[in-house]
């Protein structure tokens, strides 16, 4: 329908060197930062250093390290999540906006279960075990949700022009953040205390093991999902109907099955990263899925959408640029506050690779193909 | 359905929404809005039940006391879901998670009395009320209006209640008002009875006449319908601009606060409705407007302060707007319609956070906002300032007036037709010659300009501007409205302001319900997803746009009869009706 | 309606001028029917205090004084504005009538916190002519906008929330640039609370190099820019200022930014739960291990004081020993208020502020019985002398302690504290009496 990039073969406009000013600027912005950085890890008394920001102090390894699993831990999340976006944006052709709140549905549950463990007190008998409880709890809340929205709010839909879905997802992501704020009330609400070993740090590269764990089980999970997708029957029919949803119908594909398959497994995925989030935490408010969910989005149309590994690795990319991004190129350039910043470095990262490679890292193909 | 709605019933319970508006009689003292919200559904789904879907070759029968039953037994299902909550709550404590699970709220449900009562009453009013719905589909179209107009007239003028006093007093009608509403709220309940029979009766006389008015005004020709437009203009004009005289503060604040949510939405129209951008950033230019019009204005602006009078200031503010309207659009423009409305969205929320920043705090005041904004000064004849509602209203009325003009003729003019072909096939578009970018990236230029207008307003009508006021929720509520009025009709448009923003409230501003305001946004969402899957064109569709969203169906119904067909029956009235309803 | 009907049936455009101009006149004609009833007697005025200047309220036999509450009771600040309103609710039914005289504080307003939301709701109370005054608002943004609007009605608003110098003076006889006439407040101004922890860190703890976070919100920027004011005015370095947002949940990036320029000490007046955030991550970020954290009344409640990561931290706050404060005209001591709200609401208070919103409505409510008086029935209450009473409030005790009011409307006691948290759960409700340090300038 619409052209991605500027058409090549045809005279520029104002619009196409606009475009170019603008990814030059933000190349240079990108540069002038990396290299102000550098010059003050070497020395902060570096004149190149102190051009922009007088105030100039650097970093040390042990801080860069701390700032990169940080962005690392987060950006599995993102990433767990930006899997959700993406099957459903393959198989349907829209983004399900509200899938972020599947996301904090599922950390809702975990509280929700988990407090109720820790009243009985398995919480702190039996950790490991508990977890796990949660873990599936909210995997099957989340999958749920996930069905009843499609078949509630998408099915019906299924036809309409794209943007019809679209807008009917922004609704449902409304009421669901909004229903959480009525039915449990508008406050944060916390988990139990987690074990010694989840709180500190460990010799091991010096990481939490809250951290350890989110980007274990994340790891796991992933695994788990591409071989469900590629080496099962389910999974060979959702790449059939996210390839042609019609032909795969003639080849005896149950269509309607196969794209609630998919949400489920997408709610799956978000009721895992929920339930991650919780743990890394240890507190939730309705707000919880909504801005991750848009980075998740952003970290799957970073990756390629449509492509299962682009999404985790968008998800990384995202978590990394947001909390490496403003110390390391705004921070140098002598911007203040820079991480009241680290949103709207989110966003531009989005912006920018949709200028620079509209198709994502990993997107090969032009997910351009109209599903009207 | 029944289940369903017993689902939905039991939701409604939890949300305290019950509780919080038990306090807001509706009648004296027999009914108060905390109630009302548990009788509409067993009422609806009561209703509902008997409808048929209309079918070529499929016999309808004739409803008949079936009805009654099905509709008493949906009702019932309904309320027995408030029954076995009822119950529940008597015997299980799940106060740690929701928090509305609290014996006030059993004893709502109990009226006072004991489990069993409540588990009984329920079953029995939910019943009743979906017999009553179902008796509503037995009678004839002409009674059944005649009830439906006297529900409808009770409800709005009990709910309306701070609207009509308001209006009462300033047109001196205090002694009828008096005798209306009790003291502090809630309709006298003979009062209540005469309302809904001189309602009824006037139903069945004046029954009809408005269609025919309206039927005749549109079988009109040329010179004589275009008379009767204008007519029809002039009058709505006199009715704005003579009725703020006579309103009190309340009226007037609201309808000013109505007004800007109508510029925005006439911004928003052209983007969305017109050229078929989903921009969901559009606060942005809202944003941009406001701490535009501050910055150069107010003497206690951080960095420069030109103190320019306000009328100055506006056109900079057009200027900066258009601008920036360019420079978020040139990016965007080429992307397809849902990256696009991510994209914005980032922008948006790029932009408040900058206003807020520690970073660009020297020149627009950070958190602390940019506060004592002068009034805005009229060619030196009047200041318009918050603390005069009907002035502030004005403003926004002539702005009002702009911006509808401008849309009308745009969308009538060669690039509103350039847009429509844009929106309908963008290839198809191109294919004819239409500079696709350019056009688009116009609409995106106009959108900014009526939002910076409303911005303007709003810096100048609250005295400070914090980047609080402009949250991403901003744009959907601004979105709910346009998608809710009808994308692409002005008029749709304007209504859909009215209705949401007058009567449930915007973002930060109370709408009449005041009680609602907990509520408002889960009823934003709701409505959100009701309407797409309901009614995609709005409230009062453009036809143009009912085309291209049911072009599908159309062309299959025009498949099977040859031609197009009407409504179903039931929803003939629906245009007026839910007009009222919120 | 007929009317309007045959007119666009016949259309005729001379006929639709005639109708409006018909129209108008008939609404001219009500217009001055309906003229104001000036004239009347006031009867004996007594003792109250006013010169009714600014007008004066009748209220009927049988009718009830109208004052509203304004406070911040849906959304995150809700644990803070809603203690406030409720405490509003309890004066009032201790206080018991005035003069003979039910008071109605109506449906209580939400101020949602900002500028927009105070400003619709304050025209909201000023369309009643019949209030009188206002306790509110939580949030200083909303005061800024809603004080003009409600000061200009006649009316007075008494906050038990604010904070902001803004709204009265930066305390060296400078009227602050959103002060207005009629605006009054029980709560403290930031500055002292800046000030008061800035000395705390410098002298008690012998720190000379902190920093200091806040969170966007025009409250805590204000207090950390107080802070941060104060401590180089005391002779110590502010080795960074950097800002979170209200739902960031991974603080490494702005600890990490913080840590650069290593600080003794880090303050952040933030809320929950991005404060549980900060307390939790701060320790595992290289270079801020042995940093001491700092917190203010934002955060001083049981909740956080019992999270594990806020052992050892210390806030600053008003003075909470409210123990044994008895208010002068209800006579309720604070003991007895938190065992009525318990009662009431089944919770106790979330925010320190219930008390200042006690001690404000007495005031309000004491300013009016000052200022009215009873003629043939009718109770009339002399605006001016609502604000001559309060203007001249000197040595009042109430549960925040002794109230004196000065030129601009800070009538909140001056006297800040520094607790220390014991830590642990159990020992939440005797950490915010743990007090390390007072400050009274």
């Amino acid at each position: 329908m619409t052209r991605w990039a500027p058409r090549r073969g045809k005279p520029h406009t104002g619009v196409d060197w606009f475009l170019t000013f603008m990814r030059v600027a933000a190349l240079t912005v990108i540069g002038l930062g990396l290299l102000a950085f550098i010059a003050q890890e070497i020395n902060t008394d570096n004149p190149f250093a102190q051009w922009a920001n007088p105030d100039a102090t650097g970093l040390t390894g042990a801080q860069f390290q701390g700032l990169i699993i940080s962005g690392v831990t987060q950006g599995a999340m993102y990433g767990l999540i930006a899997l959700g976006y993406s099957m459903v944006y393959g198989v349907l052709g829209f983004i399900n906006f509200a899938h972020g709140e599947v996301f904090m549905v599922g950390a809702m549950t975990g509280m929700i279960t988990s407090n109720k463990l820790a009243d009985a007190g398995l919480w702190e008998s039996n950790f490991v075990g508990s977890l796990v409880f949660i873990m599936v709890v909210s995997i099957l809340v989340c999958s749920l949700t996930a069905v009843i929205m499609e078949r509630v709010a998408y099915r019906p839909l299924r036809g309409s022009p794209r943007l019809i879905p679209l807008i009917t997802s922004i609704g449902v992501s409304f009421f669901l953040q909004n229903a959480s704020v009525v039915l449990l009330g508008p406050a944060a609400k916390a988990y139990p205390d987690v074990p010694d070993w989840i709180r500190t740090k460990h010799t091991f590269l010096d990481i939490e093991g809250a951290k350890i764990l989110v980007i274990l089980v994340a790891a796991v999970s992933m695994i788990c999902l591409y071989y469900f997708v590629e080496r099962t029957k389910s999974g060979k029919a959702m790449r059939a109907v996210a390839e042609d949803a019609e032909i795969a119908a003639l080849m005896g594909i149950d269509v309607n099955r196969t794209i609630v398959k998919v949400f489920a497994l997408g709610g799956a995925m978000a009721g895992m990263a929920g339930i991650l989030w919780g743990i890394l935490f240890r507190s939730v408010i309705h707000t919880t899925g909504f801005l991750p969910g848009i980075k998740a989005f952003s970290a799957a149309v970073v990756g390629g959408i449509g492509h299962l590994g682009g999404a985790m690795a968008g998800g990384l990319s995202i978590g990394v640029a947001e909390s490496v991004g403003p110390l390391v190129i705004l921070e140098p350039l002598g911007v203040s506050g820079v991480s009241q910043l680290r949103d709207a470095v989110a966003f531009a990262v989005l912006i920018g690779v949709l200028l620079l490679r509209p198709s994502g890292l990993f997107g090969e193909r032009l997910p351009a193909e109209d599903r009207t | 359905m029944g289940s369903i709605a017993s689902f939905a019933q039991v939701f409604i319970a939890l949300s305290n929404m019950p509780v919080r508006l038990d306090e807001r009689l509706i009648i004296k003292p027999v009914l108060s809005l905390g109630y009302l919200v548990l009788l509409i559904l067993p009422f609806a789904v009561g209703y509902r039940q008997g409808h048929q879907i209309k079918r070529e070759g499929v016999p309808t029968y004739a409803p008949g006391p079936n009805e009654v039953v099905g509709g008493f037994l949906c009702g019932a299902l309904a309320g027995g879901g408030l029954s076995l909550l009822a119950v529940l709550l008597t015997h299980f404590d799940l106060r740690e998670p929701l928090v509305n699970w609290s014996p006030i709220l059993l004893d709502l449900l109990a009226f006072g009395n004991a489990t069993w009562f409540a588990a009984v009453i329920w079953l029995v009013i939910g019943g009743g009320m979906g017999a009553a719905g179902g008796v509503l589909r037995l009678l004839g179209p002409r009674s059944r209006r005649a009830v439906v107009t006297m529900v409808l007239v009770v409800l709005g003028v009990a709910v309306l209640e701070s609207l009509v006093v308001d209006l009462a007093e300033g047109l001196g009608l205090e002694p009828l008002t008096d005798r209306l509403y009790a003291r502090r709220g809630g309709v006298n309940w003979p009062s209540a009875v005469g309302l809904a029979v001189v309602s009824g009766l006037l139903a069945v006389v004046g029954r009809g006449r408005f269609r025919q008015a309206r039927t005749r005004v549109s079988e009109l020709e040329g010179a004589k319908r275009t008379q009767a437009n204008v007519g029809l203009i002039l009058l709505t004009a006199a009715v704005l601009i003579v009725l703020p005289l006579f309103a009190g503060k309340l009226t007037n604040e609201l309808l000013a606060n109505v007004g800007l949510f109508v510029l925005l939405a006439l911004g928003l129209n052209v983007v969305v409705g017109l050229a078929g951008i989903l921009d969901l950033g559009y606060v942005a230019f809202f944003a941009v407007g406001s701490y535009s019009a501050a910055v150069l204005t107010a003497a206690t602006s951080p960095k420069i302060a030109p103190e320019m009078p306000w009328l100055v200031a506006l056109i900079v503010v057009v200027i900066i707007t258009g601008l920036v309207g360019l420079f978020i659009g040139a990016p965007v423009i080429r992307m397809r319609g849902d990256y696009l409305a991510i994209v914005t969205l980032g922008f948006g929320e790029i932009i408040r956070l900058l206003f807020l920043s520690d970073w660009l705090s020297g020149w627009f005041g950070g958190s602390q906002g940019i506060t004592n904004i002068p009034a805005a000064g009229i060619f030196g004849l009047t200041d318009v300032a918050g603390t005069d509602p009907r002035r502030v209203f004005y403003l926004v009325l002539a702005f009002c007036a702009l911006a509808i003009y401008v849309s009308w003729r745009l969308e009538r003019s060669r690039l509103g037709r350039a847009w429509m072909a844009v929106r309908e096939d963008e290839t198809v578009a191109e294919a004819m010659g239409i500079n696709t970018v350019n056009v688009k990236l116009l609409a995106f230029v106009v959108g900014a300009v009526l939002g910076s207008f409303s911005g303007a307003i709003f810096a100048a009508k609250v005295g400070s501007v914090f980047p609080a006021s402009f949250l991403i929720l901003v744009s959907i509520v601004i979105l709910v409205v346009v998608i809710f009025g009808g994308m692409g009709n002005i008029i749709g448009v304007i209504a859909g302001s009215a209705v949401l923003i007058g009567v449930l409230g915007g973002p930060k501003q109370p709408g009449l319900l005041a009680e609602f305001s907990e509520f408002k946004l889960l009823i934003y969402g709701a409505l959100l997803i009701w309407m797409m899957l309901a009614r995609p064109e709005g409230l009062i569709p453009s036809v143009r746009r009912t085309r291209e969203l049911r072009q599908h169906e159309m062309a299959q119904d025009a498949w099977l009869r040859g031609e197009v067909d009407d409504d179903d029956g039931g929803n003939g009235t629906g245009g007026a009706s839910s007009a009222v309803l919120p | 309606m007929d009317r309007l009907k045959i007119l666009i049936r016949t259309s005729g455009r001379r006929r639709v001028f005639t109708v409006v101009m018909a129209l108008l006149a008939v609404f001219a004609l009500l217009a001055t029917s309906c003229g104001n009833d000036d004239g009347e007697s006031i009867g004996d005025r007594g003792t109250a205090m006013g010169d009714g200047s600014l007008g004066i309220v009748e209220v009927e036999s049988g009718d009830a004084i109208q004052i509203r509450s304004l406070e911040a009771i849906t959304g995150d600040v809700a644990f803070f504005g809603l203690p406030i309103d409720r405490s509003t609710q309890i004066a009032v039914a201790d206080y018991g009538l005035i003069h003979g005289f039910e008071v109605d504080t109506g449906t209580s307003l939400d101020d949602l916190c900002s500028n927009d939301g105070g400003q619709a709701a304050a025209q909201t109370i000023v369309a009643d002519e019949d209030v009188v005054g206002v306790i509110g608002t939580s949030c200083s943004g909303a005061a800024v906008a809603a004080a003009p609007l409600i000061t200009n009605a006649g009316m007075v608003l008494i906050s038990g929330g604010n904070t902001s110098p803004a709204l009265t003076s930066d305390l060296a006889g400078n009227a602050g640039p959103n002060y207005s006439v009629g605006y009054y407040r029980t709560a403290h101004n930031d500055l002292y609370q800046g000030a008061a922890m800035a000395k705390f860190v410098f002298s008690e703890l012998g720190i000379s190099e902190a920093a200091a976070i806040h969170d966007g919100d025009p409250y805590t920027q204000g207090l950390a820019q107080a802070f941060a004011d104060a401590f180089e005015a005391e002779g110590g370095t502010v080795t960074g200022f950097s800002a979170v947002n209200k739902d960031d949940t991974d603080m490494v990036p702005v600890l990490t930014e913080i840590a650069a320029g290593s600080p003794g000490a880090l303050f952040f007046p933030i809320f929950q739960p991005a404060g549980d955030f900060i307390a939790d991550q701060a320790p595992g970020v290289s270079g801020l291990e042995n940093t001491v954290l700092l917190a203010a009344d934002g955060l001083l409640n049981t909740n956080y004081l019992g999270l594990p990561q806020t052992a050892g931290m210390y806030f600053s706050g008003p003075d909470q020993r409210f123990g044994e404060n008895v208010n002068q005209s209800t006579g309720m001591s604070a003991v007895d208020f938190l065992a009525e709200y318990e009662t009431r609401y089944g919770e106790s208070p979330a925010a320190p502020f219930w008390a200042h919103g006690y001690d404000a409505t007495v005031l309000l409510l004491d300013a009016i019985k000052a200022a009215s008086w009873v003629d043939k029935g009718t109770l009339m209450i002399d605006r001016q002398g609502i604000r001559d009473y309060l203007n001249g409030v000197r040595g009042f005790q109430g549960l925040i302690g002794t109230i004196n009011c000065d030129d601009f409307g800070d009538c909140g006691s001056s006297k800040i504290t520094v607790v220390e948290n014991i830590g642990g759960e159990e020992n939440a409700e005797t950490s915010i009496s743990n007090v390390v340090y007072s400050y009274e300038p």
